[in-house]
């Protein structure tokens, strides 16, 4: 077989794989939605579920989510973005900061149901925090701030070291450099990863169903004190998310349409995923745009 | 003898124990224009970069010796690095203005030194620009994007930043060796104006630019400092052998 053969037939192959991938990816999407956009409606997106009886919707679990998903970015990013600018502008060349780095590349690809159990035995059990958003955000926090570290140390490494050194040469300090020259470049890169990152927790099922909970208790969605047990914004209570309410009734659903709501909760997931990653991308190349092209 | 506006006493420059620059002892003029030749890897670019600092963002470096200011030891472990590098402006080989506006290069250094009136900020901006000869090509879009410019421009605006902090000294590492030969002769030309008020230290690769842009010279060689002279004397009838023949273009 001679080189020009081979080249046709490797080309041939890569793109047949290719297009496998893109097929079973369009299938899996396709099905997904087929199934459940039928479903989706207003009603659907706001009304409370029903244990025994048809037509109930998802909107204290979508709630819960996005909830949830606040309150873990409010406490990951100021402490991923501390983390990360250590790693990437003060932290010595040596063996303990390699072995710090080593520990968060394993605590990110650390199974999120043993997360899942530790967030139990220590935020719940130990902290007392019971079943609550709060530990759900702590325990979800403890698998995404590995990689808003990464995101962070990458996004100030990928700054020209010029900038640094213009910076420096002009009197300021290292800590007026990070935050005037080199994090503004840094930005649309650590948003993107951050976005991404948000859209991996909106998600997360297993982590959350030790911690979080299983469970939505009535919510009265007129009483917004934080403070008040019924209210929505309680980040003490026991909150169910979108993604373990699609667990829950799949697999122990007693009402007569759960295969349905569980299809249009399905639904509802991908696309906000999709709109993360969409917003993600639009973000990026915007605040790439405003700091440095034509305006 | 001239004013001087910057003398070093015995400086080496290791990274990790491997000496760069050995045991270089100068005085540069204020305003003059002193160019430091030689061929690559001989040290020079290590030397400037050692003289406002820089080196120290490199954990393998060490810089010994001496480096006076008027009466201070910038090279002595208590100087205030931060305040140093005000004094001492640096431009470099490839323009690198930062990411922001033709306005916010300039105003960026003092705002962040105390200057905080606006009509204050604008007069600064507008005489940098000025003394860069950037200003009449600029001034209509001031809030544009600085890397919309020209490499040339670019790096002109990079002199301007550098001068809008009020130094005493300008470090320049071969400015314009990659810029175009009409940039090039601007650059060349801005030189020649900012040396009535500063003392400016030039790494340059062109011999040519060494002898039309300074008034010294100081040849490189492996580490070593060969020859200082007035470049008018050491370019027409060079001491050393070792000077003769770099310049003569026999290596290098």
């Amino acid at each position: 077989m001679n080189a020009k053969t081979a080249d046709k037939i490797a080309t041939a192959v890569i793109i047949a794989v290719a297009a496998f991938i893109v097929l079973l990816l369009i299938g899996l999407l396709g099905y997904i939605l087929v199934r459940g956009l039928g479903h989706i409606s207003f009603d659907f997106l706001t009304s409370a579920p029903e244990t025994i009886r048809a037509g109930g919707g998802i909107g204290p679990q979508l709630f819960n989510s996005l909830f949830l998903l606040v309150l873990t970015m409010l406490i990951t990013i100021p402490l991923g973005l501390g983390a990360g600018i250590y790693m990437s502008e003060y932290a010595p060349v040596n063996r303990v900061t390699a072995f710090i780095r080593l520990v968060v590349e394993v605590l990110s690809s650390f199974p999120s149901i043993v997360v899942g159990l530790f967030g139990l035995l220590i935020f719940v059990n130990l902290f007392e925090f019971g079943f609550s958003l709060f530990s759900g955000a702590l325990a979800l926090t403890v698998f995404n701030l590995p990689l808003m570290v990464r995101i962070t140390e990458q996004g100030l490494r990928s700054v020209p070291q010029a900038q640094k050194e213009a910076s420096l040469a002009l009197g300021l300090t290292k800590w007026k450099t990070i935050t005037s020259v080199m994090l503004p470049i840094a930005i649309p890169v650590i948003l993107t990863g951050t976005i991404l990152a948000a859209g991996r927790v909106f998600g997360e099922a297993a982590a959350l169903l030790f911690t979080a909970g299983m469970s939505s208790p009535r919510l009265d969605f007129s009483d917004w004190n934080p403070l008040h047990d019924v209210s929505p914004l309680n980040p003490f209570r026991p909150a169910e998310t979108l993604a373990v309410h699609i667990w829950k009734i799949n697999s122990e659903g007693l009402a007569p349409d759960a295969p349905e709501i569980a299809a249009g909760a399905s639904a509802v997931l991908i696309l906000t995923v999709l709109l993360f990653n969409l917003v993600a991308r639009w973000l990026g190349r915007y605040m790439y745009r405003k700091f440095t092209a034509i305006k | 003898m001239d004013e001087i506006g910057l003398s070093v006493k015995n400086l080496s420059v290791y990274y990790s124990d491997r000496p760069a620059v050995k045991n270089v002892s100068l005085d540069f003029a204020a305003k003059q224009v002193t160019a430091l030749i030689g061929p690559s890897g001989c040290g020079k670019s290590t030397f400037l970069r050692s003289l406002n600092r820089m080196n120290d963002l490199i954990p393998t470096s060490k810089v010994t010796g001496e480096i006076w200011i008027k009466e201070d030891d910038i090279n002595s472990p208590s100087t205030d690095v931060v305040s140093l590098r005000q004094k001492i402006g640096m431009v470099w080989q490839r323009p690198n203005p930062f990411h922001k506006s033709i306005y916010e290069n300039i105003a960026f250094g003092p705002r962040y030194h105390g200057v905080k009136n606006k009509k204050q900020l604008d007069q600064i901006v507008e005489e940098s620009l000025t003394r860069a000869a950037l200003w009449d090509e600029t001034k209509d879009r001031l809030h544009h994007s600085a890397l919309t410019l020209s490499g040339g421009q670019q790096q002109r605006l990079c002199i301007a930043r550098s001068i809008a902090v009020q130094p005493d000294i300008i470090l320049m590492d071969e400015p314009a060796s990659a810029l175009d030969p009409v940039s090039t002769a601007k650059i060349e030309e801005l030189i020649g104006e900012l040396k009535q008020d500063y003392c400016i230290i030039i790494v340059t690769h062109n011999m040519y630019q060494a002898a039309r842009v300074s008034q010294k010279t100081a040849f490189f060689l492996l580490g070593e400092l060969v020859e200082y002279d007035a470049t008018d004397k050491m370019f027409t009838n060079p001491q050393k052998a070792e000077t003769s023949d770099y310049i003569s273009g026999r290596f290098g």
